[in-house]
């Protein structure tokens, strides 16, 4: 694989499963919170 | 009228909201337009048309549902009586894609029965045309009943109005909360096996690799908002209804950001398998990635078995895997779409959930089987581009014209959202909501309009594109336009219940 083609799939992996994680993270927080 | 059934939990919630949006086309379609549309650079605009467009709707959606709590005709007739129609056309939208969608998912089923052996043989492409299909020469044609696809549709309706009679806690939670781990799980063995084959690395590359000439390109924009509004079921009710079921203190927000990213991270693992599995299959044939990158049902019932064909070992097994992701996957999606307009008729005509899920799906299972005909394919295709070209994108940008310009509902749904939510949204929404967005839609609806008056979609006959597309279309539109100055039958629109939340 390119090198660019490894950046845009990693960029891509930590943007949108790293938006999953962090939103169920908040849950943990919010929830933990309360 | 029986009292408005809720989700058990927030998990519950979210499991059928994500199995709504994750469907057949984040398996099919998400690979090949990013390929199509820069690569690796498509996530660019993607990323910014989920920001901008698909999370903005997702929550005015989900707010709408959780402020007036009914399905989409009620909880728009709550808006305002003026708005009631919308409601309608978006559940008659939903209504026409679920009598076609269903049919792919019986094909789904036969082709997991067809994995144990890999029956479909040598040529994947007469197999399926020919001997399960049994496809008219010519587009326009009917032909009559197919029964081979006529059974398994018979059992996913079967199974669809019997998880929609047990209702939304015991029957759409249950099942979506044992589907989409299990599909999740399906699909990430496929995906760990796709990327150890030989060639793997060639179809990731071809995947992943920018070309970064084409983000300057107006269309590769609009595919990303395309794919983002076709991909996270928005526009026309599903997560409106779905929310509609939340308790009265349920969070909106993230609920929303989770959904999105779920929908876009099963997008992004969907795409890894595939161009895995075609940089396999392309080094197998000694030609170029390019040259077996595919999507849609020629995707999925011609190429994919042509790659389990070539598999070094357990062929069945993974042939079984994919197929059945296939219908845990559209199944989810199928219940989700046919739920709200068993919602629209229970509402309006106050009847029990029992008579409106025998009324509204036994309706649907009869008009499914005009798509298990000889001619039922090309009238599928044609259905498909209209109703969601034409239907589900108008209806989009109606529904975002209608609440933020029209009935200027955006601070209240705003104040609501915040008023329950984890995460606070600001003007950011608004704007996207407000101009982004309907932009957007209006370029490509557009667009849309322009190409089809050049020529005929896939150069069908004219007559074809008469009644499968835009008397279709046109007739969703008619019939909500009729139901909507029927009166309500319940007293759920009662100025006192406006806003039960």
């Amino acid at each position: 694989m390119s090198g660019s083609a490894i950046t845009m799939m990693v960029i891509g992996m930590v943007i949108i499963w790293g938006g999953l994680a962090a939103s169920i993270l908040n849950v943990v927080r919010v929830s933990r919170k309360s | 009228m029986e009292n408005r059934q809720q989700w058990g939990s927030r998990y519950g919630f979210i499991m059928a909201a994500v199995g709504s949006a994750v469907g057949l086309g984040n398996i099919w379609r998400f690979p090949a337009v990013a390929y199509e549309n820069g690569g690796g650079a498509f996530f660019l605009p993607y990323l910014f048309a989920l920001l901008t467009a698909g999370i903005p709707i997702l929550i005015m959606e989900f707010t709408m549902g959780h402020k007036y709590r009914g399905s989409a005709p009620l909880s728009l007739f709550r808006v305002n009586k003026k708005a009631e129609w919308l409601g309608w056309w978006q559940v008659l939208i939903a209504f026409v894609i679920c009598t076609y969608y269903a049919v792919i998912v019986a094909w789904a089923i036969k082709y997991t029965i067809f994995s144990f052996g890999t029956q479909w043989g040598a040529d994947p492409g007469k197999f399926l045309f020919g001997k399960v299909l049994k496809l008219s020469e010519k587009p326009g044609e009917i032909g009559s009943l197919v029964p081979g696809v006529v059974l398994p549709l018979l059992f996913v309706w079967a199974v669809t109005l019997f998880v929609l009679y047990k209702g939304v806690s015991k029957g759409i939670e249950k099942l979506n909360k044992i589907f989409l781990p299990t599909l999740v799980v399906m699909f990430m063995v496929i995906v760990v096996r796709a990327v150890t084959l030989d060639g793997a690395v060639e179809g990731l590359n071809a995947f992943f690799k920018p070309n970064w000439d084409m983000i300057l390109n107006g269309k590769v924009w609009v595919a990303a908002y395309g794919q983002i509004f076709f991909s996270l079921s928005i526009g026309f009710a599903i997560m409106l209804t779905y929310s509609s079921y939340l308790p009265k203190k349920s969070d909106i927000s993230n609920n929303a950001f989770i959904t999105a990213f779920a929908n876009s991270g099963f997008e992004l693992l969907a795409g890894i398998g595939v161009f895995a599995a075609l940089g396999f299959m392309a080094k197998q044939q000694g030609v170029p990635v390019d040259e077996v990158v595919s999507s849609g049902i020629g995707l999925a019932f011609v190429v994919f078995p042509s790659i389990i064909n070539e598999f070094p070992g357990m062929n069945g097994l993974f042939g079984v895997l994919f197929f059945l992701s296939l219908v845990f996957a559209g199944m989810t999606s199928l219940i989700s779409i046919v739920e709200t307009f068993v919602a629209g008729v229970q509402e309006k005509f106050n009847v029990s959930r029992t008579k409106a899920v025998l009324t509204g799906g036994l309706g649907a299972t009869v008009i499914s089987l005009l798509f298990a005909t000889n001619g039922g394919l090309y009238l599928l295709d044609v259905v498909d581009y209209f109703i969601n070209n034409f239907g589900v994108v108008l209806a989009g940008l109606m529904e975002v014209l209608l609440i933020a310009w029209f009935f200027k509902e955006l601070n209240g749904l705003q104040s609501h959202a915040n008023g329950v939510s984890d995460i606070q949204i600001g003007s950011w929404w608004k704007v996207c909501i407000s101009f982004v967005t309907p932009v957007v839609l209006g370029y490509m609806m557009f667009d849309n309009i322009r190409q089809n008056l050049k020529q005929n979609y896939e150069n069908y006959p004219t007559s074809l594109i008469l009644f499968a597309g835009l008397f279709v279309v046109g007739a969703t539109i008619v019939i909500a336009i009729l139901l909507s100055i029927k009166g309500w039958k319940s007293s759920a629109n009662t100025a006192g219940k406006k806003e039960v939340a």
